[in-house]
């Protein structure tokens, strides 16, 4: 493998590299198609701004597809529940990499103003969150903005780096990277475990 | 605010629950009530849709009045639209015998509501045709609207991180 | 060797040379998909493009509320209740205000009524514009979408100036509304209520005369009066079956007996039928809007909240320098209490009859909240209108039956 870590270190680092990293970047970032998980109310202002006076697809947004396979952006508008918690999980599996989750509004970020024994506190349980928009709902504004932010972090990753990577060191595939510390300071918290990581036995 | 739910006829549905014993009396937003046994529920269902003009139910639920017994209270509210009235029926029942008789052959509607109502406090509905959860998993195991049940929940997350072990005990697909 | 069979259809080749005859295929429309207006699964048994019968799985959004209002009190829960038909949330608001009123016996101020009635007529308009858009998206009319959601648009301006936001406003407290109507938000309501019979006009223009609109919802899903009764139907879907039954004719509330407006009444009872019910309620309530502003100029200058001080908090203010107002806002927050008993409230609200069933037991810890909500009966018809009928009469059905899964889930 020594020769290949070589070319490894040449691949992404090289100023080609970067500049297919650019490329590839400005391509997926102007293309971002939103899957909308519109669960309750955020999803109709998810649908106001799919409308015609806030209008995504000024970024390149509007095909909006309800196949998972067909979108690399996730927005999940509104409250989970655990009863949906196995359809949403399954659908962030069925999209295709790259793909990027907006948590929108304060039910899927945090669970929002609902604390009961339904809820999710926050999608970020179940899947990797890339970008919290809170407000209940956000106006759509709050969202394009969200979306905008989304696209500057598009810019700096760097693609070439993954067709070099092996399955082994992508740690992001598939799992929720935020593990709940104990509550203690809450007496009789319910402690939230964690999404298990890619090897941890469960 | 205008006086809507004008002159409610007590009298009348009185008259025709007939010989069965209730406790009659005008609640606040002036609907009749009625407080029978739950021996009598079938009949005066049946009163209630073919004699008195009943013929639509608005709903159907419990209340849970632990730790005071009996801890049930079911609730049905009904609907003459021909006599433009409104009345509420209901009947105390123990914890641990929850049973009440079902209303769905004479109101379909009621169906889901029953559902619920045995969802949320664990009430069966005898005669009820598919009396399953309807908005918790079938598998949840717990009565959320019970008083003793914490609002938190128990174990909230548990089904699904069941799901989500057998699903990674699964050799990865094509998914 | 090739054989080849010509079929008429509703001609069915015999059983024993069909192979295929007689099974049944299971088809999940899961709780997440395009048409389902929200979470809702509907397990579907089909035989070809037949549906026999169909389960409706609900469920998916339920986040526990009315164990929510045991927990946090009366007042507290009004955010909790815009959430509720989160597409009319003011109508929402006002149902469950008008429990607690009753229970506590209170009396309103002539012009919060009138505001009321005005908030919730623009939010009966938005919610039909809800229906438009989406039925039409689903059933392909995709132009309709994006011009019901340009008229939202400006009635979100309109709240986003008179509330602050523009959903889940949560603007009605115990007693009236938060505060009074400005100027400038009397002059955007009439600017938009006077410009919007034409874009109904609009609408039927693309869609009443419309061959594929009119077949794809004449005589969908049927149901005649009793049978709706029976199945606990209420708003636009009984009344297109027929029945004239508008809870703000029979049992007046908030002072609509002195409204003049029509209850537009179908006769088939079919998706057309729903369809045309709700156009003509979109524009009634435009006309019960007008005369509405009109009787805000006439109640200028009266309160819009009363000052029962067991009920409603005083102005902030006083609260910061008097100690009277500080112990009744103290009081107000931490402990408001509603007299025993149990009430029931009913409004027409645009899906049906929606409705709060308090029990009071004195304390400031509820005893019950149960919302009746007409969404859950509104589902529960899907099965009985869907037998029989083709997979595609599903996604007209699903529109025209018109539910939110906030309310049918709570």
């Amino acid at each position: 493998m020594g020769s290949l870590k070589e070319v490894e270190a040449a691949a992404s680092e090289g100023f080609f590299a970067t500049r297919v990293d650019a490329l590839v970047n400005w391509g997926r970032k102007n293309s971002l198609w939103p899957m909308p998980l519109g669960l309750s109310c955020c999803g109709i202002e998810l649908m106001a701004m799919i409308g015609p006076k806030f209008d995504i697809s000024r970024f390149g947004a509007e095909a909006a597809r309800f196949s998972p396979r067909q979108c690399d952006l996730m927005i999940v508008a509104g409250t989970l529940t655990w009863k949906m918690a196995e359809a949403c999980r399954t659908i962030y599996d069925q999209m295709p990499d790259p793909k990027w989750v907006i948590a929108m509004g304060v039910c899927s970020s945090s669970g929002g103003m609902y604390d009961s024994y339904a809820v999710v506190q926050g999608v970020d349980s179940i899947l990797p969150v890339d970008v919290y928009v809170p407000g209940c709902p956000p106006r759509p504004d709050a969202v394009i903005d969200a979306m905008l932010k989304l696209q500057k972090r598009i810019e700096r990753e760097s693609p070439t780096k993954r067709l070099f990577s092996g399955p082994e060191d992508v740690d992001d595939r598939g799992t929720g990277k935020r593990t709940y510390a104990p509550n203690d300071a809450v007496p009789g918290a319910i402690q939230h475990t964690g999404p298990s990581r890619a090897g941890d036995a469960q | 605010m205008t006086d809507s739910n004008i002159g409610f006829d007590l009298g009348r549905i009185l008259g025709i629950l007939g010989d069965v014993p209730v406790q009659a009396a005008l609640a606040p937003d002036a609907t009749p009530t009625f407080v029978v046994g739950r021996e009598h529920l079938s009949k005066v269902f049946e009163l209630l849709r073919y004699e008195a003009g009943f013929e639509t139910a608005t709903f159907v639920t419990g209340v849970d009045h632990h730790p005071a017994t009996p801890r049930f209270e079911v609730c049905w509210q009904f609907l003459s639209l021909a006599f433009n009235e409104r009345v509420r029926l209901s009947t105390r029942i123990e914890a641990d015998d929850a049973v009440v008789p079902t209303s769905t052959h004479l109101w379909p509607g009621n169906a889901f509501s029953e559902r619920e109502c045995y969802d949320m406090f664990g009430i069966r509905f005898e005669g009820h045709e598919d009396l399953r959860r309807l908005l918790m998993p079938e598998e949840y195991g717990h009565h959320p609207l019970r008083k003793d049940f914490p609002h938190h929940g128990i174990e909230p997350d548990r089904l699904y991180r069941e799901w989500d072990a057998r699903r990674r005990a699964e050799p990865a697909d094509a998914n | 060797m090739t054989t080849t069979r010509t079929f008429e259809y509703g001609s069915a080749p015999d059983v024993q040379d069909d192979p295929l005859h007689g099974e049944t295929m299971e088809l999940n429309m899961g709780p997440q998909h395009p048409a389902t207006h929200g979470v809702l699964r509907l397990v579907v048994e089909l035989d070809g493009e037949v549906m026999k019968s169909v389960d409706p799985v609900v469920g998916y959004l339920h986040r526990g509320k009315e164990k929510t209002c045991e927990s946090l009190g009366w007042a507290k829960f009004f955010p909790h209740t815009d959430r509720l038909d989160y597409v009319q949330p003011l109508m929402n608001n006002v149902a469950y205000a008008m429990a607690l009123e009753k229970l506590a016996g209170l009396e309103l101020p002539e012009r919060a009524e009138v505001i009321r009635v005005l908030l919730m007529e623009v939010s009966r308009i938005a919610a039909h514009l809800i229906y438009l858009g989406t039925t039409a998206i689903d059933l392909g009319a995709i132009s309709m979408f994006f011009a019901s959601f340009k008229e939202r648009e400006k009635i979100y301006s309109i709240l986003d100036a008179y509330t602050g936001h523009r959903m889940n406003n949560t603007y009605v407290r115990i007693g009236g509304v938060y505060s009074d109507v400005e100027g400038n938000v009397e002059r955007m309501l009439r600017e938009f209520l006077e410009q919007f019979p034409a874009q109904i006009d609009e609408y039927e223009t693309m869609l009443t005369g419309n061959r594929i609109w009119y077949d794809r919802n004449r005589n969908v899903g049927i149901i005649g009066t009793d049978e709706a009764l029976a199945w606990s139907l209420s708003g636009p879907n009984l009344r297109a079956s027929g029945c004239e039954w508008d809870l703000r004719k029979t049992q007046p509330y908030c002072g609509y007996d002195e409204y003049d407006f029509e209850v537009p009444v179908g006769t088939v009872g079919d998706c057309y039928d729903r369809y045309l019910v709700r156009i003509e309620e979109m524009r009634q309530s435009t006309h019960i809007a007008l005369q509405a502003l009109d009787r805000l100029q006439e109640t200028r200058g009266q309160d819009v909240l009363i000052e029962d001080r067991r009920y409603v908090l005083p102005p902030k203010g006083k609260v910061h320098t008097s100690m009277e107002e500080l112990i009744y806002q103290f009081k107000i927050v931490t402990d408001l209490r509603l007299p025993a008993g149990q009430t029931y409230s009913g409004i027409e609200s645009s899906k049906g009859e929606l409705g709060f069933f308090v029990v009071s037991d004195g304390t400031s810890s509820p005893v019950r909240c149960h919302i009746r909500a007409p969404g859950l009966m509104n589902v529960q018809a899907i099965p009985l209108l869907a037998q029989g009928r083709l997979l595609s009469d599903m996604v007209a059905l699903i529109g025209s039956l018109d539910f939110v899964m906030g309310e049918v889930d709570r």
